[in-house]
């Protein structure tokens, strides 16, 4: 078998970017806010169950850095995993069919929430198991340096990942081998009821590469230009062969952790505050408003079409039927 | 038509819940994300946020009512321009469908996969064979595998300018280059997840452990990575992976550096599991592994390392996953084992010759899949078993073979199955001690004129 060398397409937008991009950008964030609204609905009616982590509220962080990479770039993530997906380009029908366990689901009903793959759109999961996917990503990012492929890889943990061991022994062989590896820890400041400051020792998490010499910046998470051009940085350095790039995005999440988790850990005040004052969403909207790109018609236009996939979406997810029972017995080997 | 407001399941496990609480009051507007009344579960108090923007046209459940079933409309939500007039008659006919189509359902529970899936036939070999090491074998296995398919590289700690703590890779560097045969740090849970990340990817890594005992370390990316993606992807991703190294107990090492790992692994669906005995099983089977496309534990044994066997040598012979060999034939009794313990066991049909009786000796070769068949065909020939592995005894390769031996072969049998294990403890440093905790030949023998009964 050889090794096909896959050119990975370079994003070249400008750092001002275009309206059609803007407004991309604004209809991005809202499908995963709406996709997420439905799958809390969803699980509320006990179509959904298990685990399931919402993403609400970070959503500017996987737009703006899916919009700093090219087609034959992989992307990887922990549990809190939808909305990147949906950034990816994963079919919305999928994903919700999945976390009902539907035939129809990306893992045909057998991942759930958090673990949906596509090798289609470079998505690798999708992994439950904290800190994870940092190692993994870091194998990506080898593979594609590897097959001399141009590619990087985007691994994302959160603020809790962070102190897992394999997080640095992830950092150690990377920067080693200068592996294209870019590590977003979206710190949505919780890792589950624990506060950052509860947690580590040193909170500003964007410095925790600096002991194998890979650079790092904060970002304002909950702003998509911000993070599309910090993106646009870390995807320069380490595509150019200088080795892994860490970005800590400042970001958000409004819901619990996930579903059955009552967030008694923070004030009511604190989450308004963030709601009212940074959502991502609101903030781009008002800049499309100022700057004449887009009107209350446009926007409703954008909300219309957002509402129709979601609804087919969910529709799709509760008429899917239930896998077959045979497939209980199936995908467990390939044959040799 | 009003949107009903449905009582929301707020946690994995709750069917009903309390309604505690009303944030709003008929007649409020509301839109999508406010939250509307609070729940209490079975765990906590929970806020309920609406799902569409409206106007909350009526309560149905007050506050402080109990017990309410998940999904009982709890109040009404009139959308935009809608008059209050049409709260009346929302509730009629309007049955919210919450119940998953059924796929048909089984009458009786998934009949169990068959315990061994029918193995490739193994090619008879007739060719030219070199005398060589088993450390010898391994590393052309992996040369020539590499020669064949540019997507193999080998990892790991020493692999490549030490030429491998116990010299299995050695020359490889030469050939290959660091781009093929890496050095890793001590970091074993890192390059294990590198690896099947990599392997994610399409690439197929050889990931060597210094011993399997280390493996410990990265056993979460054995399992939950490599082991479990195929299926939890429903067959889209699968993870072409080798993780190989010496297992079980060397000399004198003490007991972090002693254990075997077979059964740990063996029990694991998605991995396949493999422990050679000859130079020919270790390279054979490790060629095999290499090619199959899916995560392959391969367990090495140290004190074979330096044993030299007759090796074919066409570089397009492989021994098929999953089919034990029989080494010795016999009518009397079959003992099983695999790795070092074919050794002790041929060493005892020897000495059980000796005195009369005639054990067959079978290689298992695979631990997982098990080759149930050749195991089940021989029992049918001598009528007992014996079982002999360096593990510990509880919940062990034999647990599993006397387990498969009471579904496939109860009628055939003439005396119960016998276990030959590893002592259960911890492994002693001492050397007498040592010995005491390994299976010996005169331990197979005995446990072989136990099931024989003769003294």
């Amino acid at each position: 078998m050889a090794i096909r060398p896959r050119r990975a397409k370079v994003d070249v937008a400008s750092p001002s970017a275009s309206p059609e991009a803007l407004l991309g950008h604004y209809r991005d964030m809202l499908l995963i806010r709406r996709f997420e609204e439905k799958a809390g609905q969803l699980y509320g009616m006990g179509l959904i169950a298990g685990f399931c982590h919402l993403y609400i509220g970070q959503e500017a962080v996987v737009v703006g850095m899916q919009a700093a990479i090219g087609g034959g770039d992989s992307v990887i993530t922990s549990y809190r995993d939808h909305g990147h997906m949906l950034a990816c380009g994963m079919d919305p029908k999928g994903v919700m069919a999945e976390l009902t366990g539907r035939a129809g689901g990306y893992s045909k009903g057998k991942g759930g929430s958090m673990h949906m793959f596509s090798r289609e759109k470079n998505f690798y999961g999708g992994h439950g198991i904290v800190g994870a996917q940092v190692p993994l990503g870091t194998g990506l990012a080898f593979a594609h340096k590897y097959r001399k492929d141009g590619g990087v890889c985007l691994a994302y943990l959160g603020d809790g990942a962070v102190n897992q061991g394999q997080v640095y022994e992830s950092f150690n062989m990377a920067a080693l081998w200068k592996l294209p590896l870019i590590v977003i820890v979206e710190n949505n400041k919780y890792g589950m009821g624990t506060s950052v400051e509860r947690a580590s020792a040193s909170t500003e998490l964007y410095r925790r590469g600096e002991a194998y010499g890979i650079p790092g910046r904060p970002v304002d998470g909950m702003d998509v230009l911000a993070v599309k051009a910090a993106g646009d940085e870390a995807v320069a350095h380490a595509r150019s062969g200088k080795g892994p790039f860490v970005l800590e995005m400042k970001t958000y999440r409004y819901r619990g952790h996930s579903m059955s988790d009552p967030a008694k850990y923070r004030s009511k005040e604190e989450v308004s505050r963030m709601r009212s004052e940074h959502d991502p969403i609101d903030q781009l909207r008002r800049k499309l408003e100022t700057e004449g790109i887009a009107d209350e018609a446009r926007f409703k236009d954008i909300d219309r079409e957002v509402k129709a996939i979601v609804t087919e979406a969910a529709e799709f997810a509760q008429t899917s039927p239930e896998p077959d029972p045979a497939e209980l017995w199936t995908d467990i080997l390939l044959p040799a | 038509m009003p949107i009903q407001v449905l009582m929301p399941a707020l946690s994995p496990t709750m069917t009903e819940g309390k309604l505690a609480k009303w944030l709003k009051s008929e007649g409020d507007k509301v839109s999508s994300g406010d939250a509307i009344a609070e729940i209490e579960t079975d765990k906590a108090t929970m806020e309920m946020e609406a799902a569409e923007d409206g106007l909350l046209g009526r309560i149905l459940v007050p506050a402080g009512a109990e017990n309410i079933a998940v999904n009982t409309p709890i109040a009404l939500l009139l959308g935009e321009g809608e008059a209050s007039t049409a709260l009346d008659g929302a509730m009629e006919g309007h049955i919210p469908s919450t119940a998953p189509v059924r796929a048909e359902a089984p009458t009786s529970l998934m009949p169990a996969p068959k315990a061994a899936p029918t193995a490739p036939e193994e090619r008879e070999h007739a060719g030219a064979t070199r005398r060589m090491t088993v450390r010898e074998a391994l590393r052309d296995a992996m040369a020539e595998e590499m020669r064949r398919d540019p997507a193999v590289f080998l990892m790991g700690e020493e692999v490549g300018q030490y030429q491998g703590a116990y010299k299995v890779s050695q020359g490889l560097l030469d050939e290959f280059g660091p781009e093929r045969i890496i050095d890793t740090p001590i970091t074993e849970s890192g390059f294990a997840g590198l690896g099947v990340g990599a392997s994610f990817a399409g690439l197929k890594p050889i990931v060597e452990f210094m011993t399997f005992n280390f493996s410990m370390q990265a056993i979460d990316h054995v399992i939950n990575s490599a082991a479990k993606t195929l299926y939890m992807g429903g067959g889209q991703l699968g993870s072409p992976i080798v993780f190989r190294g010496p297992n079980g107990a060397a000399a004198r090492v003490g007991a972090q550096h002693s254990q075997c790992f077979a059964s740990w692994y063996a029990h694991v669906p998605g991995l396949k599991v493999v422990a050679p005995y000859s130079g020919a099983d270790a390279k054979g089977l490790l060629k095999a592994a290499i090619r199959d496309p899916n995560p392959v534990v391969f367990l090495e044994h140290e004190l074979l390392y330096g044993q030299s066997f007759d090796v074919p040598e066409d570089p397009e012979w492989v021994v098929p996953l999953g089919k034990a060999k029989i080494e010795r034939a016999g009518r009397d009794v079959t003992i099983c084992a695999f790795s070092r313990m074919v050794h002790v066991a041929l060493e005892a049909a020897e000495s059980l010759a000796r005195e009369g009786i005639e054990a067959e000796v079978i290689n298992l070769r695979t631990i997982r899949p098990l080759d149930v068949e050749t195991l089940v065909a021989s029992v049918k020939r001598t009528n007992r078993v014996v079982t002999v592995e360096e593990g510990w005894p509880v919940a062990g390769i034999g647990s599993e073979i006397a387990a498969l031996m009471m579904e496939h072969a109860f009628d055939w049998l003439d005396a119960p199955v016998g276990r030959v294990a590893g002592a259960d403890v911890p492994m002693p440093y001492a050397a007498n001690l040592e010995r005491l905790a390994l299976p010996q030949p005169d331990t197979v023998v005995a446990a072989c004129k136990a099931v024989c009964y003769r003294k």
